[in-house]
């Protein structure tokens, strides 16, 4: 009795029935998490905090200037006592370098611990629904409520409230931004004032609308469906990372509490749904790990508070490697895993490179540029004479007072220069030197010659430059 | 998450079902669509802002009337609001004066290199030096054949030279020319015998190129005892210029080198300023200018400052 087309309708019911069980979230409803205390929701506190420094750090002064400051205009970065000029840009590239592997790190031995603490999209989305369930409401049903409730100067008050709240913080956010780029003291007068450069304007409108736009409206769709860390995530879990993960063993078979107490008969799962009720991104955490988890540990929180009302042990849902949930077996200890010896290994590389780069810091920037259009020129003597371009950056707070020699090359003569030349602070000193050489003395098309720069008044500074002399094979 | 948009028995479909499987009309992400309608949003302000519509002569203009042209322009101008400053500057200075300025030589540098391409690089090359043996002279050296000081620079482009020695095929034996050739290449080495000096002064060679063969700066007569060559220092070359000599208006087979004058105005200029007398008496109002006196006092300090500068 094998009916072909009804075989085929049974198993696309099936497939329906199991893409059902699939939410897929775009935004179509809207998140409204509820909101608990707990060991986790203290520690995304803490990580959150460390956004006050984004909000303050431009008014730290340090010796009467701002202590951290990006000059654009002066092509400039100042870091407390420190100025980095673009020449030294090598040490952002490993600052970088540093950050993006210190996050693959951390992902690697804890998940998305980025994501769930210190990102800016949960961050400023958590301050923005605090705000917003304190005025409508904290669970999707009073949300709700508060929607469909008849117009009244109440409720478009909360909402003006609200918007209010929420502009305001999206335009200090732009505010701020911009003043890691000028003197925050001047920005705010210049704002003020209607003042501003053009640029500033431009920040603050950007940073404005995106905060207000993606924290007060987008949200975890931001996370689902924008973000790439969330789509790499998975290539940097492996069975030993920690994840907030539910304890499938022990909590299935679920079932709902009987007379007010626990069914022996079931798994520890009550099915009180209050996991899915604080999830920010809205999953359930008991379908396993999935891309909407941002690893906040609310979950974790909100069980443990329903196993204590229960009389059952913690930990149902809980911070815990593939290996502990489903082999029983413990994780390797963190320093014995290859992944993560080989990202330490690159995190303290481009950590000692910057360290260097900071402590080595040279005060000047000297480069010779010889000429190739010609390379080389006779002179009516005979003699070869090659031309240069010397440039020296003088990366200190004074002015100094160079003289150029060369050596390294028999019977080579420097012509076209100042006993002397003068270069103010960070400007950049140009020449053209000349070098002659006998025609008997040049032997060999290409032959090393160093330039050096000695610093007359000031520190014993040295700077060194290996070029070459060309002439006729 | 309360309510299931994606249960696949809560969705309407299309009508089209084959095998079971039902074309469901699920709406993309509201974000998404609102996005897509802004874009196109987004295109049609352009469309009004920009010129846009082909049509056909030339194409809507738009309310903003951009046109690339106009961008350019404006991008002229803001780089000459950059060289105001400095072009005002280098028109109230000598040439001197500029060479003698670190600020004002640098500037002159940087900037003249286009003026230098459009006006000198085809025969002078890039950096001052021509293709070898195609018989421009060398501007970077430090052989000059009117002058290397600044001042002379200045002349030379202002007035324009056309050297000129005679043929002498007419005027020498085929063993005369064979020695006299000779003697060149031995002077430019340092070489020369008695009786190459002998054959030199009795041909009356020294009455231009001098009596220590050193050349003539007045005249453009080249210095035959170093070791640049005006022209080529091979054998059949040197025995080109002897035979049929330069801009001989009388040989065909004269070499050509004539360097045209850049500002004819100047040149008359300079001319008065040596008797002391007022340029204006010299003018006769058809005096051209390919180049402005500014350009010209830009080119003679990028010249010197090619390393052969006196």
């Amino acid at each position: 009795m094998t009916d072909p087309e009804n075989k085929s309708s049974i198993s696309t019911i099936d497939i329906y029935e199991d893409v059902s069980d699939w939410d897929v979230n775009a935004g179509g409803n809207k998140v409204v998490a509820k909101r608990m205390t707990g060991r986790f929701r203290k520690l995304k506190w803490f990580g959150m905090s460390v956004w006050l420094v984004y909000f303050l750090g431009p008014y730290v002064r340090w010796d009467g200037q701002q202590a951290v400051l990006f000059d654009i205009p002066n092509r400039q970065f100042h870091f407390f006592n420190v100025t980095v000029y673009p020449q030294d840009i090598w040490m952002l590239s490993l600052t970088l370098l540093f950050f993006a592997i210190l996050l693959a790190a951390v992902t690697s031995i804890a998940g998305r611990v980025f994501c769930g603490y210190f990102c800016f999209q949960t961050v400023w989305t958590d301050v923005y629904t605090w705000i917003e369930t304190r005025l409508e409401g904290d669970t999707p049903q009073k949300a709700m409520k508060f929607k469909s409730a008849p117009l009244s100067a109440e409720k478009v008050g909360r909402i003006t409230l609200k918007h209010s709240l929420w502009l305001i913080i999206a335009m200090l956010t732009g505010l701020s931004f911009a003043a890691w780029f000028t003197d925050a003291f001047q920005l705010w007068k210049d704002y003020f004032t209607l003042q501003a450069a053009m640029p500033a304007w431009i920040v603050l409108a950007m940073f404005t609308a995106g905060t207000y736009v993606f924290a007060g409206f987008m949200r975890e769709q931001v996370c689902f469906w924008l973000c790439p860390y969330a789509r790499l995530q998975s290539v940097m879990y492996d069975q030993d990372t920690l994840l907030p993960a539910y304890d499938a063993e022990r909590g299935e078979p679920r079932g709902k509490l009987k007379k007010g107490q626990v069914d022996s008969a079931k798994g520890s799962c009550i099915d009180c749904r209050m996991c899915v009720a604080v999830c920010p991104t809205g999953i359930d955490i008991r379908k396993g790990q999935q891309e909407g988890c941002i690893t906040c540990g609310m979950c974790i929180d909100a069980c443990d508070s329903i196993m204590e009302k229960t009389n059952q042990p913690k930990g149902l849902v809980r911070y815990a490697s593939y290996k502990e949930l489903h082999h029983n077996h413990d994780s390797i200890p963190v320093f014995k895993r290859p992944r993560v010896m080989i990202y330490g290994l690159i995190l303290m590389i481009s950590f000692g490179g910057v360290v260097y780069g900071f402590t080595h810091l040279s005060p000047t920037e000297f480069q010779v540029v010889p000429e190739r259009q010609p390379l080389f020129v006779q002179l009516s003597d005979g003699s070869i004479q090659n031309k240069y371009t010397l440039r020296l950056l003088n990366k200190t707070q004074h002015p100094i007072e160079v003289q150029y020699r060369i050596s390294g090359l028999e019977g080579a003569t420097l012509h076209g220069l100042d006993d002397l030349v003068h270069i103010e602070p960070g400007r950049i000193n140009q020449l053209t030197a000349f070098v002659r050489l006998e025609e008997d003395a040049v032997n060999q098309a290409i032959s090393p010659l160093i330039f050096t720069a000695d610093v007359i008044n000031g520190p014993d500074i040295q700077i060194r430059y290996e070029s070459m002399f060309m002439g006729p094979n | 998450m309360a309510d299931n948009k994606n249960n696949p028995h809560e969705v309407s479909d299309t009508g089209h079902e084959w095998d079971g499987i039902r074309e469901l009309e699920n709406p993309p992400p509201r974000w998404w669509t609102i996005s897509l309608y802004l874009s196109g949003l987004l295109v049609l302000v352009y469309f009004i802002l920009y010129p846009s519509i082909p049509l056909v002569t030339g194409s809507t203009k738009g309310l903003l009337g951009w046109t690339q042209i106009k961008e350019y322009h404006r991008g002229l101008e803001e780089i000459q609001a950059v060289r105001a400053p400095f072009e005002e500057r280098l028109a109230e200075m000598t040439a001197q004066e500029i060479l003698d300025d670190d600020e004002m030589r640098n500037y002159v540098i940087a900037s003249t290199r286009v003026l230098y391409g459009d006006n000198c690089a085809a025969c002078h090359g890039v950096g001052g030096q021509p293709v070898p043996g195609s018989g421009y002279p060398i501007l970077n050296n430090d052989d000059w054949l009117y002058g290397g000081t600044i001042d002379k620079i200045v002349e030379t482009l202002a007035k324009g030279r056309a050297g000129m020695m005679p043929a002498h095929a007419n005027l020498l034996t085929e063993e005369e020319t064979d020695k006299l050739v000779k003697f060149v290449i031995d002077a430019s080495n340092g070489e020369a015998t008695e009786a190459g000096w002998k054959l030199y002064n009795e041909k009356g060679c020294f009455a231009c190129h001098g009596a220590d063969a050193k050349g003539n700066q007045m005249l453009g007569a080249p210095n035959l005892t170093d070791r640049i060559w005006r022209f080529s220092g091979e054998p059949d070359e040197v025995r080109r210029t002897i035979m049929h000599g330069v801009n001989d208006a009388n040989d065909p087979r004269t070499r050509i080198a004539i360097m045209p004058g850049w500002n004819e105005r100047l040149a008359v200029k300079l001319e008065a300023e040596e008797f002391g007398d007022d340029p204006e008496d010299y003018y006769d109002g058809t005096e051209t200018e390919r180049l402005t006196e500014t350009e010209i006092k830009k080119l003679a300090v990028y010249v010197h400052q090619f390393g052969g500068g006196q």
